[in-house]
C-alpha cells in the first residue's frame, strides 16, 4: 500500500486556491460550457497590446535586437541544394536582450504584472534561460525573486547548462532552489508559491506568451523594411510552445499571414523526462521533443489551469534535428558568421539551414532566436559531460543517432538534415483525451479552433 | 567547525521512495526526491550536521550541512578533439573541398 505524505495531499489538495492567488487571474472567467474555454479573451484581456508590451521592454532593455542576414551560412546550405534553391537565412539575435535570451521578452511582462498587482516576489519553475530572466527584471523593479530548477539526478550530478542558469540568477540576487529528477518538482513549487505569497510567474501565462509578440512583430517589420516583403518562413525553436505561440500571434498582428511558421526540436526520443537515469545522458536540457510533442498534443498539462501556449493552433510545420548537428551548426555560426552562442539555442538554426535546401532562393527564412552562451553551457561542456556518462561521440549520419547512447555529428554539412514530424499524428493525440467525451457542437468548435481543422477532419482524426 | 552566519548549501530529502508521485518511471521511483538550497548558517556547525539556514530571500530552511562558502564548479569541461575536426570539416566544405 502507499504511504502517503500529508503534507504532500494537504498541499495538492490546495493547489487550485494557491495557484489563483499566485497568478491574481481568474481563469473561471474564460471557460466555456463543455470541453473549451474562451482563449482570445483570456489572451486580450490582460490591458497588453503591442504597443504597451513594447515599451515595457524598451524601458527594460528588451526587444530591439539585431537582425542579421547569415551570408555566409546560407552560402554554405546552398551548396547542398538544387539550382534556384537555397532560401536567405536571417538570424534574430536574441542573446542581445538583457539576460541572454528571448526568455526576456516574457520575464518583462510578468515581472510588470506582479509589480502592478503589489505583489513583493516574484517565482518561477525552469531550469532554462527564463530563470536568468525573471531574476534579472526583477532585480531591476525591485522584487524578491526565487528560481525553482530540476538540477541533479540520485547521484548529486547535474548538468552544467543547469548550474550556469543557476549561477546566473543567483548573479541577479535572486534565490535558487535545486531539486532532483522527477515531477514532484511542482509540489514543491506549490509549497513556496503557498508560504512566500509571491507571483508565479508561469511560463504559461498569457504574460509569459504575449511577451514575445513583440519578437514576431519585429521580425515582420524588419524583413518587410529590409527586403520589401514578409519572410516565407519563420523558425522558431519548440518546447512548451509558448516560443512558437508568440511569435506566430506576433507576425499575424504585425500582417504577415502568409508567413509559414516552423516548429524545431531536438530529437531525444526514448529519453523519458521523469527518469533519474536518462536525465544525465541527454546533452539539451530544453528545446527538444520530450517537451515539444507532450506540451503540443495537451497544452494544459502546465502549471496553470489553461495554458496560452498552444503550439497546433499556429504550428505550420514540425520538425526535429539530432543533437549532433545542433553541436555542427554552433560551431558553423562561430566558424562562419563570427557569432559565438549557446547550442540550445540553435535548434532551430540547424533546422533552418536544412530546410532552407527546400525553398527557393528568393524565398527568406527568418531563425527567431540566440541564447548567450558561457561555462557549462557551450559545446564543450555539454559534449565532455555526455562523453563522461558514456554517450560515444562520433561522425557518421546523424539519422543513426540514438539519444541517450551516442552523439552523431555529421561527417559533412550534405548529413545535416531535418526530419518531419507528422502534425496530424500530433492532432490525433490531443483529440484522444475526447474519445469517451459526448461533445457538443460548442465544443466541436472549439476543437477546430484548436487544431485549425473543420469539424469533418475532427471527426475523420478521432475514429 | 563552520561558523554560524556562514553561507552554506544544505540537502534535504522532501520525500522519501515510498512517498514519492505514482507514474514515476522504475529507476525514478526508487530514489527520495532531494532539495539543494543555500543560505546563511544559523548556528555554529560541523559538516553533515542538520542545520538551520536563512535564505538570500529570508526564509528559514532545514537540512543537512553539505558545503560551506559553495563554488561554483562548472566549466567548459573536458577538450574535446572532435570540435577542431568539425571546424576542419566546415572549413573544407566550403571551400568544395569535400567530395563524398
Amino acid at each position: 500500500m502507499k504511504i502517503m505524505n500529508n503534507t504532500y495531499q494537504n498541499l495538492m489538495n490546495r493547489k487550485n486556491e494557491i495557484m489563483k492567488k499566485s497568478v491574481g487571474l481568474d481563469y473561471e472567467k474564460y471557460e466555456l460550457e463543455g470541453i473549451g474555454f474562451d482563449f482570445e479573451l483570456m489572451m486580450n484581456d490582460q490591458g497588453y497590446n503591442i504597443e504597451k508590451i513594447k515599451q515595457i521592454q524598451k524601458e527594460n532593455m528588451v526587444g530591439n535586437t539585431p537582425l542579421i542576414e547569415l551570408k555566409n551560412i546560407t552560402y554554405y546550405a546552398r551548396k547542398y541544394a538544387k539550382p534556384g534553391f537555397g532560401a536567405r537565412i536571417f538570424l534574430k539575435d536574441e542573446a542581445a536582450n538583457i539576460s541572454g535570451s528571448f526568455k526576456a521578452r516574457r520575464a518583462a511582462l510578468s515581472v510588470n504584472q506582479a509589480k502592478k498587482l503589489g505583489y513583493k516576489g516574484i517565482i518561477a519553475a525552469t531550469s532554462g534561460n527564463y530563470g536568468a530572466a525573471v531574476a534579472a527584471l526583477a532585480a531591476k523593479e525591485g522584487l524578491e525573486c526565487i528560481i525553482v530548477q530540476e538540477c541533479f539526478d540520485s547521484k548529486n550530478i547535474s548538468q552544467p547548462e543547469i548550474l550556469e542558469k543557476a549561477r546566473k540568477c543567483e548573479a541577479y540576487g535572486a534565490e535558487v532552489v535545486q531539486l532532483s529528477v522527477g515531477p514532484e518538482l511542482f509540489y514543491s513549487f506549490l509549497k513556496l508559491v503557498d508560504e512566500t505569497g509571491y507571483f508565479n510567474a508561469s511560463l504559461y501565462s498569457p504574460y509569459g506568451i504575449k511577451g514575445i509578440e513583440t519578437l514576431g512583430h519585429e521580425i515582420a517589420e524588419e524583413i518587410m523594411e529590409k527586403v520589401g516583403k514578409f519572410p516565407e518562413a519563420v523558425i522558431v525553436t519548440n518546447a512548451g510552445g509558448g516560443n512558437l505561440t508568440g511569435t506566430a500571434r506576433g507576425l499575424k498582428d504585425a500582417g504577415a499571414l502568409d508567413t509559414l511558421v516552423i516548429g524545431a526540436s531536438v530529437n531525444l526520443y526514448g529519453l523519458h523526462m521523469a527518469s533519474d537515469y536518462d536525465f544525465n545522458r541527454k546533452s539539451f536540457t530544453t528545446g527538444h521533443t520530450g517537451f515539444g510533442i507532450p506540451f503540443a498534443v495537451f497544452p494544459d498539462r502546465s502549471d496553470v489551469p489553461r495554458s496560452a501556449a498552444r503550439p497546433l493552433r499556429y504550428m505550420d510545420k514540425y520538425v526535429m534535428v539530432n543533437q549532433g548537428s545542433v553541436f555542427y551548426m554552433t560551431e558553423t555560426l562561430a566558424i562562419l558568421e563570427g557569432m559565438e552562442r549557446g547550442p540550445a539555442g540553435n535548434t532551430s538554426l540547424a533546422a533552418a539551414f536544412s530546410l532552407a535546401q527546400t525553398m527557393k532562393e528568393t524565398d527568406i527564412i527568418v531563425v527567431q532566436e540566440t541564447e548567450y552562451t558561457g561555462a557549462g553551457k557551450h559545446s564543450l561542456p555539454q559534449l565532455s559531460f555526455a562523453r563522461k556518462n558514456g554517450i560515444e561521440i562520433k561522425f557518421g549520419n546523424p539519422i543513426d543517432e540514438i539519444p541517450g547512447k551516442n552523439i552523431i555529428l555529421p561527417k559533412n554539412g550534405s548529413y545535416l538534415k531535418h526530419q518531419d514530424i507528422d502534425i496530424n499524428e500530433l492532432k490525433k493525440s490531443y483529440l484522444k483525451r475526447f474519445k469517451d467525451v459526448d461533445l457538443s457542437s460548442n465544443d466541436y468548435k472549439y476543437l477546430c479552433e484548436e487544431l485549425r481543422i473543420d469539424i469533418s477532419e475532427v471527426k475523420d482524426l478521432m475514429k | 567547525m563552520i561558523d554560524k552566519g556562514t553561507y552554506v548549501r544544505i540537502r534535504k530529502t522532501i520525500l522519501k521512495p515510498e512517498e514519492r508521485s505514482d507514474n514515476l518511471p522504475e529507476d525514478t521511483k526508487k530514489v527520495p526526491f532531494k532539495m539543494w538550497i543555500k543560505g546563511y548558517l544559523m548556528e555554529d556547525s560541523d559538516l553533515f550536521d542538520i542545520v538551520n539556514i536563512k535564505t538570500i530571500t529570508g526564509r528559514s530552511e532545514t537540512g543537512r550541512l553539505k558545503e560551506a562558502n559553495p563554488p561554483y564548479k562548472h566549466s567548459y569541461g573536458d577538450f574535446i578533439p572532435e570540435i577542431l575536426t568539425l571546424r576542419d570539416i566546415i572549413k573544407r566544405d566550403i571551400r568544395g573541398e569535400n567530395h563524398e
